[in-house]
């Protein structure tokens, strides 16, 4: 299925902006490969073939970049993409409870969709969130200090169209509307959630109750 | 009180992430400093402050500033390391959630020490919100002439480019960071040409971590001597602590460089009530394991180079007495099994039979043979790989091994891992 004439015309507006960041041309693969990914799903092979016409580049090119960079995925992603950290200090503390309770609940194996396109689940790296232990990701929102019964909750409304608000995040869209931000587009939404969640305020909150309380500075 | 927020002193103001913010806590008044000297005395203030790299290897920065080749024709780039990855790691993620303008602001002090005219930033890409605050961040900037051209009135111009990851810890590595910044996969590069020389397209570039380059802005409205007197003579200054896993109350901890375990313990309330300290990483899980014997080991470059570890990224990641820590080595070797660039044979070939091995030993057919064996690979590995992912992928195998031997014969003995992974979890106890 090859894209549309309007598509195919707002992909390359689009691409041509991207391409105004740089320098050089060929550093806007990343994000042009982002681009094409908030239009399907996934990095299609019209994606690839669209990237490679964009920066003159051949399709080997491209898939060889496209197949280093876990993020580009090679299936569609369902509208709320969830990952659960397993490295292992999440997976320690429960992400692999939760990874595979998720898995049973849901239904799949492996990295996979529901058939309803509404959900699909991945192992993820270390989402530098540890000291919210065990991190689930959806749309690369933080949903922080997970249990196996929280994360189940949280996916059954996800299916329902009935998003949770991310612990430290903008409310959810759709992963397309994602990835399109994720190219540089800005959604205008860095106002929404807060500036820090209790475990980064740890420390300060400390300060703050010692050197106000008239303690020792 | 032992703890010096500077960074994260304003992650609890309103909208903390806004300009208007920033600027209401003396934001940019570094800049404004900054730009009435001369860019050599703004890296001599950096030099002689003592700062030194955040991301990990402690590198000198003004140091850094000042191997950029100056009179050259090629234009100078500045490029931040926003690539948070290493396991345990999360510092820089909360800081340019919470505090984006002070990156902003050194990246602009920096640049012009460094004579640079493009900027760059380069964020991992599974952190959403943190990519919007900081593009916001630059939007504003822009909006009140901080970036742009003829800066606050100076003649000095300077763009930033908010450039987005795609998955890869291996990006993390400075030089794999500038290919994958020029749209290639992200391998590192040989050096020599360190970035100095040919880093960005083939041109003088300093890459610094988040965090060293948002301690700029005060070290040049406070002065050197403000900096000096937080730290140790050779770990100068403030810097955060990320205390994560079997703690009562994990987070980020801003302390001088040189507090100890104990210390910062104290200040989390512990380990998890009922539970004691088993093993730890003093900065993520690319440097060797420490146990109870160190938690008096001063966290500074020297201090934990000198009991055999290495500071890293200050991730100190605790587990307690419920943990395998066969198991814990064995995920951190699949994670560098999954995230090799396969550029190199000793990475590539080593974490993958790494891993052949650690499944071996957890599902209880490993030998006696296989602990020796993967002290072999590690020796093959250590040095011989292509750039630190390697070396970093046999720091918990040859420091548990060192440390915890007699848990890995249990696992020959026992027919598998003996211990129960559901008494290590947050909702142990509970009916999760």
């Amino acid at each position: 299925m090859a894209y549309t004439d309007e598509t195919r015309a707002r992909l390359t507006a689009d691409s041509a902006a991207i391409i105004a960041r740089y320098p050089r041309a060929r550093s806007a693969l990343l994000p042009i490969l982002h681009l094409v990914q908030s239009e399907e799903g996934y990095v299609s092979e019209d994606g690839i073939e669209f990237a490679a016409e964009t920066l003159g580049l051949t399709p080997a090119e491209v898939i060889a970049v496209a197949t280093f960079y876990t993020m580009y995925r090679r299936r569609p992603a369902g509208r709320y993409h969830v990952g659960v950290c397993t490295n292992t200090l999440c997976a320690v503390l429960g992400g692999d409870a939760i990874l595979a309770d998720l898995r049973e609940h849901l239904g799949i194996t492996g990295d996979a969709t529901t058939p309803d396109g509404m959900v699909s689940l991945e192992h993820v790296e270390c989402n530098a969130a540890c000291d919210y232990a065990p991190v689930v990701m959806v749309n690369w929102e933080f949903f922080d200090n997970q249990t196996v019964a929280s994360a189940r909750e949280l996916v059954d409304r996800l299916r329902a169209g009935d998003p949770p608000t991310p612990t430290r995040g903008a409310g959810l869209t759709s992963f397309t509307e994602t990835e399109r931000m994720l190219a540089g587009f800005d959604d205008g939404r860095a106002d929404e959630g807060p500036a820090a969640g209790p475990a980064s305020l740890a420390g300060l909150a400390l300060y703050r109750s010692a050197t106000t309380s008239g303690g020792e500075k | 009180m032992i703890l010096t927020p500077v960074l994260t002193d304003l992650w609890d103001a309103p909208r903390s992430w806004t300009r208007a913010t920033y600027e209401e806590h003396d934001g940019y008044q570094g800049l404004r400093q900054a730009l009435a000297m001369e860019p050599d005395a703004v890296i001599a203030a950096v030099k002689e402050s003592g700062l030194r790299g955040r991301g990990g290897a402690g590198f000198p920065t003004g140091m850094k500033w000042s191997f950029i080749p100056q009179g050259g024709t090629a234009p100078h780039y500045l490029v931040v390391n926003a690539d948070e990855s290493e396991p345990g790691t999360c510092k820089d993620i909360p800081l340019m959630l919470g505090n984006p303008h002070a990156l902003v602001e050194g990246m602009v002090i920096a640049s012009y020490a460094i004579r640079a005219r493009h900027s760059f930033v380069y964020i991992r890409g599974e952190v959403a919100h943190v990519i919007r605050r900081v593009q916001n961040a630059v939007r504003q900037a822009y909006e009140a002439g901080y970036l742009g051209r003829d800066i606050l009135g100076s003649g000095y111009d300077l763009d930033i480019t908010v450039h987005i990851g795609a998955g890869a810890y291996i990006c993390g590595e400075e030089t794999a960071l500038l290919d994958s910044l020029e749209g290639f996969r992200g391998q590192p590069r040989l050096r020599p040409p360190f970035p100095a020389v040919a880093g960005l397209y083939a041109s003088p570039t300093v890459v610094n971590n988040v965090e060293s380059i948002a301690s700029v802005p005060a070290i040049i409205r406070r002065g050197p001597d403000w900096f000096r007197s937080m730290g140790t003579e050779k770990s100068a200054g403030h810097t955060i602590y990320s205390l994560s896993g079997h703690v009562a109350r994990p987070g980020q901890y801003e302390a001088p460089l040189g507090v100890t375990l104990r210390q910062l313990l104290e200040l989390a309330g512990g380990v998890r009530e009922g539970h004691e300290l088993k093993f730890w990483t003093p900065g993520g899980s690319s440097t060797p394991i420490l146990t109870t014997e160190h938690l008096d080991v001063p966290l500074d470059y020297e201090g934990v180079a000198a009991v055999g570890s290495m500071l890293g990224t200050k991730a100190l990641q605790i587990f307690d007495e419920t943990t395998c820590v066969v198991r814990a080595v064995a995920r951190w070797s699949q994670f560098y099994r999954h995230e090799s660039c396969g550029k190199c044979t000793p990475c590539r070939e080593g974490t993958y039979w790494y891993v052949k091995i650690f499944d071996r030993l957890e599902s209880g057919e490993g030998t006696e043979e296989d602990l020796d064996t993967l002290l072999d690979m590690s020796e093959n590995i250590l040095g011989r790989a292509f750039c630190a992912l390697g070396d970093g992928a046999t720091s918990p195998v040859t420091s548990s091994l060192q440390y915890f031997r007699d848990e890995y014969v249990a696992h020959l003995t026992h027919g598998g891992c003996p211990f129960d992974p559901v008494a290590s979890t947050v909702f142990a106890g509970a009916s999760a």
